[in-house]
């Protein structure tokens, strides 16, 4: 166990960047478009129309979708992939920023 | 889950939003024990990870969709305070740019499938640890099952909030049944998810898993006069 050579972490992180932008890029377009539960139960009980438009619906990538893009798989794409750019450089700056920064033990 | 704008009244939604940014607050603090120069740069992946997943919404049932809430996954990976930061970004994120979860939701979403998940996935998470053997094989089955109860426990909650602020006149115990028994649907995709990114990461690199500390410390000291040194 000990003897087998472990990936670094460049690799791990590499790894995991690619599955994210594999997910969103590509195999979002194969995803379910059916209400989630939250949405199919306020349709069911009946208060779904108690929804209010969203403010920031007009914006460019509302709705997974990117505007004026006219192919649905390209556009869903690159929405996914502006998505999972824009949340790693908030997330990792922010946990980057909050880190310790005096490691003895790694 | 993402709840739209309109479906809790204003109070409600100013409550929930004090709460998030209590909460958010608290982990920015708390977090800090969390993160190293070796963990932090794999957080902002799991936030980008969680993102993709829940663009990835699979059928439960007719006409029924669900996705990946990410609290027992991110808690496990990253840890529960660092996994609300995470999840809070994805939150924001998905709101202001992708139009999806209401703007004056914001907190009550960061509540229910941030705080509300992380907070009983990592508590059943823990739980599950303290009764079972302490190997690195249990780490990932115990996220699955802290996965599976955190996401009809944010349902559950949200039907709390309906009761105190919903805007529209639903019976009660109707709503617990729908919210629940749907939820308890799209936890065991939940499960299936966070079984799976947790062991492979745990396969590969179970030092960068947070939830496995406990287990390698005590494994550590059983390997240690074999090995030339763990490499960084």
């Amino acid at each position: 166990m000990s003897g087998t050579r472990r990936p670094s972490n460049r690799a791990v992180a590499l790894v995991v960047l690619a599955v994210a932008l594999l997910l969103a890029g590509v195999v979002s377009f194969y995803a379910a478009g059916s209400p989630d539960g939250l949405n199919r139960v306020a349709l069911d009980q009946g208060f779904a129309d108690t929804q209010e438009a969203h403010a920031a619906g007009n914006g460019p990538f509302a709705g997974y979708a990117t505007r004026d893009v006219e192919d649905e798989r390209l556009s869903g794409g690159l929405a996914g992939v502006v998505g999972v750019l824009v949340v790693l450089a908030l997330a990792g700056g922010l946990t980057f920023a909050v880190r310790r920064r005096d490691t003895s033990d790694g | 889950m993402h709840v739209p704008d309109g479906f809790l009244d204003a109070p409600t939604s100013i409550g929930t939003g004090v709460v998030a940014a209590l909460a958010v607050g608290v982990a920015l603090r708390a977090a800090r024990r969390e993160l190293d120069d070796r963990t932090a740069p794999l957080a902002g992946l799991v936030a980008a990870f969680v993102f993709a997943t829940q663009m990835i919404t699979f059928p439960v049932g007719a006409g029924t969709s669900g996705h990946l809430l990410g609290g027992a996954l991110t808690a496990v990976l990253v840890g529960p305070f660092t996994g609300v930061l995470c999840l809070s970004v994805v939150f924001l994120v998905q709101s202001l740019l992708f139009a999806d979860g209401g703007i004056t939701a914001l907190g009550t979403n960061i509540d229910l499938m941030g705080v509300v998940t992380v907070s009983v996935g990592w508590l059943v998470f823990r739980g599950l640890q303290a009764v079972l053997p302490r190997r690195l094989s249990v780490v990932a089955p115990a996220a699955a099952v802290a996965a599976l109860v955190s996401v009809p426990a944010a349902a559950a909650v949200f039907v709390v909030l309906y009761a105190v602020g919903g805007t529209a006149d639903i019976p009660l115990d109707t709503l617990t049944g729908a919210m629940v028994g749907v939820h308890v649907l799209i936890g065991i995709g939940e499960a299936v998810i966070t079984f799976l990114a947790v062991a492979s990461i745990v396969a590969v690199r179970p030092d960068l898993v947070h939830g496995a500390r406990r287990v390698l410390a005590r494994r550590e000291l059983e390997i240690r006069p074999t090995s030339a040194g763990v490499s960084a």
